[in-house]
């Protein structure tokens, strides 16, 4: 059996992919991963996760359709511009 | 252009333009083919590595030399079942791979296929002969096949207590007796001609396709020139001697040396090296003896 193991460095950081290792099970798999990856006290937790576990995502559907939902959505210097010339050419707003 | 050759076209320009792949996407039959010889041999070097030292640790002098090298030890064994674990993912069974290095099919680096005569060999090998692998293995931290990269950090980052681990263990010899100062030089002298052919031969990286795909980042020569860079000058301080009465740092700053002898190399990698039969033997050997061990761990 094959366990994705994820690594913490430190404490409130992400877990990070740091390898794979193949045991029977997962007791193995523990005393397996705290050998490789925690023997110098160099993580402070592991996940061990059976890789028929793992539900990976990378296909994208079309990502103009949502451009809108991110900042390089809006192109406004052109906006902008047109707005502030107009705003100097008029007569100030009497407040 | 077939549309198979376009897709191989774009994945080239992609891990040229310092793109990184993973172990589920499409990769050229050529890379994969290339990735697996290249990291199998590692694996394999990372295994066969540990014997030159492996006999050294009821030989060390002190408690804690035995420790450190038992460490050593340990580490080495670890980093080739990540390496090998990578390259079964790419499509080569362990037990195959073992078969391929059991017969002489597959390679370990040369330096592994040497004789440890003496406390002195242990230290230069552990300083000397790590510093240069590090070098090409701090180059497989960009390697365009993320998996492999991403666990060499954590081989690169264990390799570095080897070399001070080295270098205290000469720095021990090099203070002490004229006998220990010695048995350094004479270390020295025995591992030269091996470390300068350790890089390989001076290929242009543009020409070399582990390069070509980006699986190492850097070339070979210029790997052994980042050598004599760093580790020239370190062994010269101590009052040691290398063997080679052309080396030299020009005014350009490249190294200048003689010539490795590349004959030497390809005979010893091939399996014809002083220590090469007697090593494979021994990990015959256990491979057979320790089968029941793997088998009832499989089926528990």
């Amino acid at each position: 059996m094959i366990f994705e193991v994820f690594r913490q460095e430190k404490k409130g950081q992400a877990f990070a992919h740091a390898g794979s290792i193949e045991a029977p099970d997962a007791a193995f798999a523990d005393a397996w991963a705290r050998e490789q990856y925690g023997r110098r006290g160099e993580s402070a937790a592991l996940w061990l996760v059976p890789r028929d576990a793992v539900h990976q995502v990378n296909d994208w559907a079309d990502e103009f359709d949502l451009k809108y939902r991110r900042v390089d959505g809006y192109s406004i210097k052109g906006r902008l511009k047109e707005a502030r010339e107009r705003a100097s050419s008029t007569a100030p707003v009497d407040r | 252009m077939s549309a198979n050759a376009a897709r191989e076209q774009e994945f080239l320009e992609y891990v040229q333009s310092g793109g990184q792949v993973e172990s589920t996407d499409w990769l050229p039959a050529d890379y994969r083919q290339k990735l697996i010889k290249f990291i199998e041999m590692h694996a394999n070097s990372e295994l066969m590595g540990v014997l030159p030292e492996r006999e050294w640790i009821l030989k060390a002098p002190t408690l804690q030399r035995k420790l450190a090298l038992t460490a050593k030890v340990q580490d080495e064994v670890g980093h080739a079942q990540l390496i090998y674990r990578v390259a079964e993912d790419l499509g080569k069974p362990r037990d195959e791979m073992f078969a391929d290095l059991l017969s002489g099919k597959a390679k370990f680096h040369n330096v592994f296929h040497y004789p440890t005569k003496t406390w002195g060999d242990v230290g230069v090998i552990a300083w000397l002969v790590d510093a240069a692998a590090i070098i090409s293995q701090k180059a497989l931290l960009k390697c365009s096949y993320a998996p492999y990269a991403r666990i060499m950090k954590k081989i690169c980052w264990e390799e570095s207590f080897h070399i001070l681990h080295g270098r205290d263990v000469v720095l021990a010899m090099m203070t002490g007796t004229p006998e220990q100062q010695e048995l350094v030089q004479e270390a020295v002298n025995r591992w030269w001609g091996p470390l300068m052919q350790f890089h390989g031969n001076p290929i242009a990286r543009e020409e070399d396709p582990m390069y070509l795909w980006r699986i190492k980042s850097q070339g070979n020569e210029e790997a052994r020139q980042q050598f004599l860079e760093g580790y020239v000058p370190q062994i010269w301080e101590l009052g040691l001697t290398v063997p080679d009465s052309n080396l030299g740092r020009g005014d350009d700053g490249v190294w200048v040396y003689s010539e490795p002898d590349w004959a030497e190399l390809k005979s010893v990698v091939t399996g014809h090296g002083p220590r090469s039969q007697e090593r494979l033997d021994f990990r015959r050997r256990f491979l057979e003896q320790e089968k029941w061990v793997r088998d009832s761990l499989v089926a528990a």
